[in-house]
């Protein structure tokens, strides 16, 4: 990798509070323009490594910059560099749309000539047009994450950190959510996202996965589809899947069971389909399981996530 | 200081301040309510002294002596008794301070030219009232006791008084000024100890110290409408003890909004340290009324003497500041000093507010805690 094109460069990065190391011995790096996805359960450490990353919190050690900038010592410098979207909702409730707006623009020095031309940009992404007198309290959180977009790219940073932009907001706003990163990606951001949602996921170029301050397995979803589960999934539609599934989970040839909706998905250890639907075959007949439908099919990242931190644990 | 930024801050400032009933109501109605009920209640002058007469001879010579009592204004008689022992109860009810007994005799002996005695019984319990009652008492006897024997005594050395700056020695004179410094001590203080807590507690900080904003950014631009309103309210007080108590005004305006200024920068610096501090607009609550209120009333001369304070309490008197601005006031209100006189005050004052200014910026970190 050209370091020209590097935007993000995280190496050996520690953070303990006290004796808890909440980020241990991660190290990444995030290309120019590319959607980075930082996946892990609460409190696996995402929010830490992008309190970092913003310049809010100083790193017990490693190294990291973001741009040409170290974390340690001009975390000041970064600030000016990046957009932040913190976890919880924090713009000026007691504001309305575009006071907040306004007020970004001024902290963030947007050019005069920009300034208006900004403003609508934001109004029209977030679709407040007409709610831009509206106080921020009233609005839904849809509206209210993507106008905290709006405000951390009001000054069209090189660089994006978004923590869990989408949590608690509906599946369409959700999705509506990303298209607004992919708008903002496209032109050459770089964006840095945190989730726990496993399907959206899939949407970031790279990902890594974080587990108890871990960084247990880096690259794009296909890959960490396909190389991390040695094996192969199966999903099984069963009468009274609740019993199925506890019965399957004690089954010694079975490395992993879990339940997906109604369905089952279990992770046998052979990957040729041959050897793998003759094993699963013998598993359900001998747990005694009236098989609805049975098919292999390909991981989802939950499947892989929940299979790497079984290998951890 | 970029001023695009600070004016940013201001203006949401501003904006906030305009929606928040709760910052209204503490930065005006506290402050004007303030001001007529400590200027009402807080009085050190006594009038109206409670007193209940036993009077065994009820002469024409004992009734005008209760007469002269009650014309002087000092004494107000409450009840009559006929027995000691009614009078008695009455102190022990609490419903007269003073009793005074009238002896059978009274007016026989007077005629008679022969020395006669009352009997005055004060309620102690409240030592600086009895004080005060006692020498107007004494002086009260004495003037009927002229009047009766219509001689004139020449004492051999005649002092003669004369009070300066506050002729009739009205206490509302000198209290009112000293309250104005104690409510902007207060007000400033309390006004700005929410504002930095306030941004914590609502999880606003987090996104302000991801920007490129500079701490004093952010200091200043929350302290400008705050120092606008803390003028306000001055000029609301000033009013106030000129339009209802009639206090005189004998400096320069100017020059006290000058000092004023300078004393409520110190005041909003200290709100503001304490607001870095707390990080929760409760704690901050107590800690700028613990560190305003105490100080203001008691240890800056306000109400209590400095000089008659033990030495330890003395020293202590020295750093706060309150103290060197109710002397300010004063001397601007009732002596009509300059900026000559009270230099030393304006330069201590000045520091203050230079110093509180400073370790806010210092302490301010744009950094969450580990």
């Amino acid at each position: 990798m050209n370091e020209n094109e590097i935007a993000v460069e995280v190496a050996n990065l520690v953070k303990k509070f006290g004796n808890f190391a909440a980020v241990d011995d991660i190290s990444f790096q995030i290309k120019k323009g590319e959607v980075f996805g930082f996946l892990g359960p609460n409190g696996a450490g995402k929010t830490t490594t992008i309190k970092i990353l913003c310049g809010l919190l100083t790193p017990t050690s490693g190294k990291g910059r973001v741009g040409e900038y170290d974390v340690f010592t001009q975390s000041e410098k970064i600030k000016e560099n990046i957009g932040y979207m913190s976890q919880k909702f924090s713009l000026y409730d007691d504001l309305t749309v575009e006071q907040n707006i306004d007020f970004y623009s001024g902290i963030y020095k947007v050019k005069k000539e920009k300034k208006k031309e900004r403003k609508e940009w934001v109004l029209k992404m977030a679709d407040l047009e007409e709610k831009r007198n509206r106080k921020t309290a009233d609005l839904a959180l849809g509206w209210k994450q993507r106008l905290a977009l709006g405000c951390a790219f009001l000054h069209e940073p090189p660089v994006l950190f978004l923590d869990e932009p989408t949590s608690g907001v509906d599946p369409i706003s959700r999705r509506n959510f990303w298209d607004l990163i992919y708008s903002i990606s496209d032109k050459g951001t770089t964006v840095f996202v945190t989730t726990h949602y496993m399907d959206e996921a899939e949407y970031c170029r790279r990902l890594a996965l974080i587990f108890r301050g871990k960084l247990v397995r880096l690259g794009t979803p296909e890959e960490l589809k396909g190389k991390s589960i040695s094996g192969s999934v199966w999903e099984v539609e069963c009468k009274n899947p609740i019993e199925a599934l506890d019965s399957l989970q004690k089954d010694k040839r079975v490395i992993e069971a879990s339940l997906f909706g109604m369905k089952i998905h279990i992770l046998v250890p052979f990957a040729r389909e041959e050897e793998a639907s003759a094993l699963v075959s013998q598993i359900l007949d001998e747990n005694k399981i009236e098989v609805i439908r049975l098919q292999k099919i390909v991981p989802s990242l939950e499947d892989v996530f929940v299979s790497l931190i079984r290998e951890k644990a | 200081m970029r001023f695009r930024r600070l004016w940013a801050v201001v203006f949401k400032e501003f904006l906030q301040i305009s929606r928040d009933t709760r910052v209204l109501v503490m930065a005006f109605a506290v402050p004007v309510g303030m001001l007529i009920l400590f200027g009402y209640a807080v009085t050190l002058d006594i009038n109206n002294l409670p007193l209940g007469v036993y009077d065994q001879d009820n002469s024409q010579e004992s009734r005008g002596l209760v007469t002269s009592l009650m014309r002087s204004g000092y004494f107000s008689v409450e009840s009559y008794a006929d027995s000691y022992q009614g009078l008695l109860s009455l102190i022990e009810k609490g419903k007269i301070k003073i009793a005074l007994v009238i002896p059978y005799d009274f007016s026989k002996k007077i005629k008679s030219g022969e020395k006669v005695e009352v009997q005055t019984i004060l309620d102690g319990s409240d030592a600086n009232t009895a004080t005060i009652g006692a020498g107007y008492l004494t002086g009260a006897l004495q003037l009927y006791s002229l009047k009766i024997t219509q001689t004139e005594i020449k004492p051999p050395i005649d002092g003669k008084i004369r009070v300066w700056y506050n002729e009739e020695l009205k206490s509302k004179n000198y209290i009112i000024p000293g309250l104005i410094a104690v409510i902007m001590m207060i007000i400033g203080t309390l006004l700005t100890s929410l504002v930095i807590a306030r941004e914590w507690e609502r999880g606003t900080m987090e996104q302000l110290i991801a920007t490129p904003i500079r701490s004093s950014e952010l200091i200043f631009g929350k302290l400008v409408p705050y120092f606008l309103i803390g003028m306000i309210d001055l000029l609301l007080a000033v009013l106030l003890g000129k339009l209802i108590f009639k206090i005189p005004f004998r400096g320069s305006f100017l020059l006290m909004f000058l000092v004023s200024g300078i004393f409520l920068i110190g005041a909003l610096g200290v709100g503001m340290f304490i607001s870095i501090l707390a990080k929760s607009q409760q704690l901050a609550y107590q800690m700028a009324m613990v560190t305003t209120f105490l100080p203001g009333f008691i240890l800056s001369g306000f109400i209590f003497p400095i000089f008659s304070m033990p030495a330890f309490l003395r020293v202590i008197t020295h750093i706060v500041p309150a103290r060197y601005y109710i002397r300010i006031l004063q001397g601007i209100f009732l002596k009509g000093d300059g900026f000559a006189v009270l230099k030393l005050e304006i330069l201590l004052l000045s520091l203050f507010a230079l110093i509180m200014l400073g370790i806010a910026n210092l302490i301010f970190k744009k950094r969450l805690q580990d």
